[in-house]
């Protein structure tokens, strides 16, 4: 995979070849394949229906949900935004529209933070040279594999005693500590693919490590920067056990699905309220997923998952 | 705290950790020669060691000290706690039912996904038909529960149904089903939601691997003549083997950890619970740091020989 130039590889040359063998290898091929787009469709299918049936009952009225099923707006249907309105303005402490902000707070420094820190080590780990470097990098690897609960009393208890605890801090830097691992591993694959004569050559022209990084290391990193943050992005922004071990004592801080938990354990059988809270703290990782779908998935290929 | 105030004291962070960043890198341009390429890259590389070895590394030293502690963590109780999740009743539910889910998440999820992955290849609209399945993989977990717990949705049978299942259900003559209260079986609609959503993870990655074999390998084996059952037997399945494993291993490894798919659905209730869910609700609920403790080292200790086994795999396919 190169970061300059777009893969050819992936449209490989089609050569048609000459047909051979008879009708009867024709119709048995002619069926598997219609058996195969049968069994496509029907994963297809099973895989959306139930986002559709949310999605469609969060724009129908309370008492239609509560009398009759979703499918039903089929045939008859009957639409209204009243559920998100009541989902984002109603009672002045509760609106959701509070938790949507502060779901953006949390968000945006918690992603910048650990690109920050982690493309300055994962350059030091890819271009420079010091003792320990290999064993370094390879213990910022394995660290991966600590699961963040592991870590999470011991951090509470140091949050508590900086004063940190029950404030935005303590999310954004339990975040960017979790993350730090995975983004240093990313970026240094990605950084490796830069040719090193293009650094070389920068070295030879006199340019130090801090020219090189920003020069010629950044702008051709800029893919490899978004496909980490959309991990990123996504991570912080669906994650509900940082934000409930840290933040969870303070309603007017926590985000959206701190709050869409709470509503699904107290408010569990009211699905006009549900329905909506769902889709509004869906609807913003959802737009950027499929926008720069292309991103993430290349992030995924090459790094693996998060947990 | 007004909107105003929480942007300012984002803006703040940022702010803060921009500096920091620019300090570093003015810092280590100062330094040249010999010595200054080891400053230089100690300036570089010591913020992440830091936030590592302090928020990471010592936490999870200090957790299993902890592990071996009471619950106020004021005296050593030995291996108590260890011996009371595998001894009390309650307890190795709770393990057991986390052994269900790692037995059953990976396995379907990577079958489902390499179905797909294989009937959707090089087939009309695979990019919209990927997609259909990708799109849980950016659901937050806690949606994507309740967009399921609306699926499950349970009535007496004589009521109109609102949920899909039990309409299903009675249409077919059936009673209703209290999917997510009736045991042993509701662990398993639970399971179907993480299902659900990694099944995308798991066609994504075998996809590409997919589309990695070469081509004439393809061509060649279907100018012999081989049929598609074969073709994926003997073919695709060898090439595609090293990304399986690291698809299987990935799944598990989230799978132990993942809490929010119970702790929405049933809140653990109905004998639904998991480790994970049980290390939050003893740590942060019930003040039990001990047990609590030792629940996060049993997560730790199972995802060790899964890696091991991954990074093994990984070596012999190099």
């Amino acid at each position: 995979m190169s970061t300059t130039t777009p893969a050819i590889t992936d449209a490989p040359v089609r050569i048609d070849t000459p047909r051979r063998g008879g009708t009867a290898r024709a119709a048995r091929k002619a069926l598997s394949s219609r058996v195969a787009s049968v069994v496509a469709i029907v994963i297809g299918v099973l895989w959306t229906i139930p986002t559709a049936g949310l999605l469609v009952t969060s724009f129908r009225s309370a008492k239609d949900i509560n009398t009759s099923g979703w499918w039903t707006a089929v045939t008859n249907p009957s639409f209204t935004l009243d559920n998100y309105r009541e989902a984002l303005t109603g009672g002045t402490t509760n609106s959701l529209a509070q938790f949507f902000i502060n779901s953006i707070v949390i968000t945006v420094p918690a992603v910048l933070l650990p690109i920050l820190l982690a493309s300055l080590a994962a350059y030091a780990f890819a271009w420079m040279h010091f003792p320990g470097r290999d064993t370094l990098f390879v213990a910022v690897f394995a660290l991966q594999i600590v699961p963040i609960q592991v870590t999470m009393i011991p951090l509470l208890t140091m949050f508590n005693k900086a004063h940190f605890s029950g404030s935005y801090w303590s999310v954004w830097i339990a975040h960017t500590i979790f993350a730090l691992p995975l983004a240093v591993f990313l970026l240094h694959n990605f950084m490796r693919e830069i040719p090193g004569e293009l650094i070389e050559a920068a070295k030879v022209d006199g340019a130090g490590h801090v020219r090189i990084f920003f020069g010629v290391l950044m702008p051709l990193l800029t893919p490899a920067l978004a496909a980490f943050g959309i991990f990123q992005f996504l991570w912080v922004w669906n994650d509900l056990l940082v934000s409930l071990v840290f933040l969870g004592g303070v309603p007017e801080l926590a985000p959206l699905t701190v709050r869409v938990a709470e509503l699904s354990g107290t408010r569990g059988t009211a699905w006009y309220l549900l329905s909506a809270g769902a889709f509004i703290s869906i609807i913003v990782p959802l737009l950027v997923f499929l926008g720069l779908q292309r991103y993430f998935v290349r992030g995924l290929l090459a790094g693996g998952l998060k947990g | 705290m007004s909107v105003g105030e929480k942007f300012g004291q984002m803006l703040i962070a940022i702010a803060v950790f921009g500096v920091v960043f620019i300090g570093v890198l003015l810092v280590a341009s100062r330094f040249g020669g010999r010595r200054g390429d080891r400053v230089q890259a100690a300036s570089f590389v010591g913020p992440v060691l830091l936030f590592l070895a302090v928020g990471l590394l010592y936490p999870a030293v200090r957790t299993i000290y902890e592990s071996f502690r009471n619950g106020s963590s004021s005296g050593f109780v030995g291996l108590d706690n260890y011996v009371s999740i595998f001894s009390e009743s309650e307890l190795l539910r709770v393990v057991l039912n986390t052994v269900v889910w790692v037995a059953i998440v990976p396995f379907v999820a990577t079958a489902v996904g390499l179905l797909y992955a294989v009937l959707v290849d090089k087939a009309r609209g695979e990019a919209f038909a990927k997609a259909l399945i990708f799109l849980p993989m950016s659901i937050s977990l806690v949606g994507a529960s309740i967009i399921w717990k609306f699926v499950y949705e349970y009535r007496p049978s004589f009521r109109p149904q609102i949920g899909l299942l039990n309409q299903i259900l009675t249409k077919l003559g059936f009673d209703t089903h209290n999917f997510l209260l009736n045991e042993p079986w509701n662990t398993l609609f639970l399971v179907v939601v993480l299902v659900w959503i990694q099944a995308g993870f798991a066609m994504v990655i075998l996809s590409a691997a997919i589309k990695a074999i070469p081509d004439d390998i393809v061509e060649a084996a279907r100018l012999d003549g081989v049929g598609p059952l074969q073709m994926f037997r003997f073919v695709t399945l060898p090439a595609i083997r090293p990304a399986v494993i690291v698809v299987l291993t990935t799944i598990g490894i989230a799978t132990l950890k993942i809490f929010d798919i119970v702790r929405t659905m049933t809140g653990g209730q109905f004998n639904t619970n998991i480790v994970a869910l049980e290390f939050y609700n003893q740590s942060f609920r019930y003040q039990n740091i001990g047990l609590g403790a030792a629940l996060a080292v049993i997560l730790f200790v199972l995802v060790i020989p899964i890696v091991v086994y991954n990074v093994r795999q990984l070596r012999k396919a190099a």
